[in-house]
């Protein structure tokens, strides 16, 4: 029974999480083997789980927990899909693991496999969970495994106040979630799902309910305004934890998302819809402009995470339009479109952040302005980063181009939608999506061309050193992910038809199957994209252009110097910068951001340049709230006076009080 | 018979009101503790009195306990608190004594506003004395308020739970055996704890003035 296989396997990464806690310090015992076993472990979980994919769901109790509170497991299509992706993603990142962790940095690397492998676990029954007890419990220590993850490094304040702001906001968005489910039950006092499904709300209760699971599941996603935990924490973390934060974790909030709007509710109402398509694509522009302007590689991949996360919540808006509306196939081509984006991204993120953790491991430096020219002394780790970037700015044969494809293919139905407004309403967004994938694409040439392209800006580049054979391995197996999802999107999406089935009533599977070599997603005379197709000319591009400067050029290979400008001499530092890539975004998009910037005078002996760019959101929501509490907090602690003779009082006013009302 | 025994209880009622009265009153610690010692005593005449007219014998063990604990044992246990402390002398009050006092009669008339219908619901034969049980508690919680001395303090506590024991006799013939033995090792303990305390205070501030401890607040 592949239910009972995954628990088991849960329990197994439980158990070597447990075993690094008698290696505390033991670095090899735990890197070479106790992290290779969770990769195993993850590759089985993969197996397990598609195998279970097409089958009906299984349901299991198990007595954990309180007495009368059982655990109710439940593994249908949906979990299933979400349990291959973290099966997948968890095995090349643990592989990556297994070689990147060093020693003497902050948590001892028994703990960090402890913390490491509870995470996954916990993100595996988080998905499995079918009552909202062991939703909440398994919800909540992955919030805790991944804040402990966060600081690994605890001796750094910085890191610590990033891990708190993360702890906070994920805890902010557990009470919303939390709120959801007391909606949901409907005051039966059942919380299992299956009395949750058997509830019919009134539209009131039931977009209470939404709105609230929105709230819960977008604060851990990352959806604009919620979004400012993510820039602070995935530099902060290492990076095979920031890998499976964002490549696996925002998607159980992706997951928690469909499961509440799609399953536990029914059928959505429309305006649902276009909350979700707005915000979706405010959290993607949002992201994708403040990644063109970073100048740290983890934090640009952090909101890069919120573009994504984005463009995910917009298509998952855009399947509760068409499902409200009762086009059922349409709701299923964007719905695919969401899941077969959370997979590539799944795979793309996670090896994007892995090789910063490379770059990082080589040259000790986070910020692109010292970085450069790596691509000559790390070339595993450039070439394998350059397909995870193609991939993240979708471009064909890819698998990040697919996802993307469908997901605007799917735009281009909703003139179809029986609503005038929304009629013109959709190719605006429709533009937006374009406009955002267009600069995810600049986003991602800069982060490919300042780490890797150019000459190395700082003399120590040129003693890094490449990644080891165990990253290499786990960095291989997510950019064959990548290429994968690319090459092959047909047997991909007919699998995703079982699981868009029993949430929007129609699946993609019985048209697509119909040509192995070519996507059709509606039909032929529509749309169809052939990725072997794309493979080839790609590849007889690249053959003619080498043809040609070989044979028919002079055919030797020449080094000399970029043109000079007529400059006496150059150096590295006078490359384009990521800061000068930047620039003409943050000149377009100036409103967006919050810009403190130091400009040296012609007159300055040292002159000093500096810029910083903020966030118009920190300073115009998160602060007054702080603030605000802040001062309630005063306020409530003048009842603290120090003094026995006042407390006596309000104990006696209290009992004056509370007799007075029970004389009433 | 029973007319005159209500009246006795009453009388008993009215002579712990004035006790009350006494200790709220009174600023030197020795006549406090003989104060209490002479609430206790009445209290156990109340119950002892309360038992044989209406023939329940746990209330003559409720009697007993009470004299042992609240007229022989907490007394001297205080007394021998004060020698070695040695704080026999007065004690400043935060409210001046007058301003109390009024305070005090408006907690008296609030308490048997209180407790009218209660007394009308009761049939036992004291139910008109749970006014004044419950203005003894409020004037003893009163008294902790207005003392600035860990000893005083500790006195109107107990005196509190003097005000509840009366409270139970007069309103339902006393409460269970059990609950009653628990008050009264919970009072036994309680003393001992705060007696600890009050050393504490005196070892870290040279002084019993629990206006010291404002010095532990966060800022």
């Amino acid at each position: 029974m592949p239910l009972d296989w995954i628990l088991t396997l849960v329990l197994a990464w439980l158990l070597i999480g447990g075993t690094g806690v008698f290696a505390l310090r033991r670095l090899t015992l735990v890197a070479r083997l106790l992290f290779p076993a969770g990769g195993v472990v993850g590759l089985l979980l993969f197996a397990a789980a598609a195998v279970a994919l097409p089958e009906a769901p299984q349901t299991r109790i198990l007595p954990i927990g309180l007495p009368s509170l059982p655990f109710h497991f439940r593994l249908d299509s949906l979990a299933a899909f979400f349990l291959m992706v973290i099966g997948a993603a968890a095995a090349g990142v643990s592989a990556f693991a297994a070689g990147y962790f060093r020693r003497g940095e902050g948590t001892p690397p028994g703990l960090l496999c402890l913390e490491y492998h509870v995470f996954l676990g916990s993100m595996v029954l988080v998905v499995l969970a079918d009552d909202a007890y062991a939703f909440m419990v398994m919800w909540e220590t992955m919030a805790l495994a991944s804040f402990f993850l966060v600081i690994a490094n605890h001796r750094i304040p910085e890191i610590r106040r990033a891990g708190y702001l993360y702890l906070l906001l994920a805890h902010i968005g557990a009470i919303g979630i939390l709120l959801c489910f007391g909606v949901l039950q409907a005051n039966t006092g059942d919380y299992t799902f299956a009395n949750m499904r058997a509830q019919h709300l009134s539209p009131f209760w039931a977009s209470l309910a939404f709105l609230l699971a929105l709230f819960g599941f977008g604060a851990k996603a990352g959806l604009v305004p919620l979004h400012v935990w993510l820039p602070e924490a995935h530099p902060a973390a290492p990076s095979p934890v920031s890998a499976l934060m964002s490549g696996i974790m925002l998607k159980t909030a992706i997951y928690g998302l469909l499961r509440v709007t799609f399953d536990l509710l029914h059928t959505p109402l429309w305006w649902w819809g276009v909350l979700l398509l707005g915000l979706g694509l405010l959290s993607a522009l949002y992201g994708v402009v403040f990644a063109a302007v970073q100048v740290d590689m983890k934090r640009l991949l952090a909101y890069s995470s919120i573009e994504n996360i984005g463009l995910m919540v917009a298509g998952i808006g855009l399947t509760a339009l068409f499902s409200a509306y009762g086009m059922r196939p349409m709701a299923a081509l964007a719905l695919t479109a969401v899941l077969y984006h959370v997979v590539s991204h799944a795979f793309f993120k996670s090896l994007l952040f892995v090789a910063t953790g490379s770059v990082l491991h080589a040259t000790r430096e986070r910020s692109l302005g010292k970085l450069g020219g790596l691509i000559r002394f790390m070339p595993w780790v450039a070439w394998m980063t350059l397909i995870g970037a193609l991939t993240s700015a979708g471009l064909p044969p890819l698998g990040g181009f697919v996802s993307e494809w469908l997901l605007l293919q799917s735009f281009l139905f909703t003139p179809g939608l029986p609503n005038a407004f929304l009629n013109m309403l959709v190719p605006v967004v429709a533009a937006l999506i374009a406009l955002v994938a267009a600069l995810a694409g600049y986003t991602m040439v800069k982060f490919f061309g300042v780490i890797f392209l150019g000459q190395p800006r700082e003399e120590k580049l040129t003693q890094a050193h490449d990644a080891g054979y165990w990253e290499r391995l786990g960095m291989l197996w997510l950019v064959a992910g990548c290429v994968a999802l690319g090459l092959f999107p047909v047997p991909v999406i007919t699998l995703l038809d079982a699981v868009t089935r029993p949430l929007v009533g129609a699946g993609l599977g019985a048209v697509v199957s119909g040509s192995q070599w070519l996507l059709i997603p509606v039909s032929i005379e529509r749309a169809s994209y052939g990725p072997a197709l794309f493979l080839l000319g790609v590849a007889a591009s690249f053959a003619l252009a080498f043809l040609l400067v070989r044979v028919f050029y002079h055919g030797r290979l020449r080094r000399a110097p970029p043109w000079d400008c007529g400059y006496p001499w150059q150096n590295a530092r006078m490359q384009d910068t990521a800061e000068g890539f930047g620039q003409p975004i943050r000149e377009i998009f100036a409103p967006f951001f919050r810009i403190e910037r130091t400009l040296p005078t012609p007159f300055d002996r040292a002159p000093h340049y500096h810029v910083r760019v903020g966030d118009h959101l920190w300073h115009g929501l998160y602060l007054p709230v702080a603030r605000l509490v802040e001062r309630l907090a005063r306020l409530i602690g003048l009842l603290q006076r120090g003094r026995i003779a006042i407390y006596l009082l309000y104990s006696f006013v209290t009992l004056i009080a509370v007799l007075m009302v029970v004389k009433r | 018979m029973s007319a005159f025994i209500t009246q006795f209880i009453n009388l008993l009622a009215a002579i712990l009101l004035m006790l009350a009265f006494a200790m709220l009153s009174q600023r030197r610690i020795l006549s406090l503790i003989y104060l209490y010692t002479l609430q206790g005593a009445t209290l156990v005449a109340a119950t002892a009195i309360v038992g044989f007219v209406t023939g329940q014998p746990h209330l003559y063990f409720s009697a007993a306990i009470t004299l042992v604990l609240k007229v022989l044992l907490i007394p001297m246990l205080l007394h021998r608190v004060i020698d070695r402390l040695n704080v026999r002398w007065d004690v400043e009050t935060l409210i001046n004594i007058p301003t109390t006092m009024l305070i005090g009669i408006v907690l008296v008339m609030f308490s048997f506003y209180l407790a009218e219908p209660i007394s009308q619901m009761s049939s036992t034969i004291a139910r008109g004395t749970l006014g004044i049980a419950l203005a003894c508690v409020l004037l003893s919680f009163m008294m902790m308020i207005t003392r600035s001395k860990a000893v005083p303090q500790v006195i109107g506590f107990l005196s509190m739970e003097n005000g509840l024991f009366f409270a139970a006799t007069a309103a339902t013939y006393g409460m269970p055996m059990v609950v009653e033995l628990g008050i009264a090792l919970d009072v036994l303990v309680g003393i001992l704890i705060l007696g600890v305390f009050m050393f504490h205070i005196r070892e870290q501030f040279d002084s019993l003035d629990i206006r010291h401890l404002e010095k532990l607040k966060e800022d």
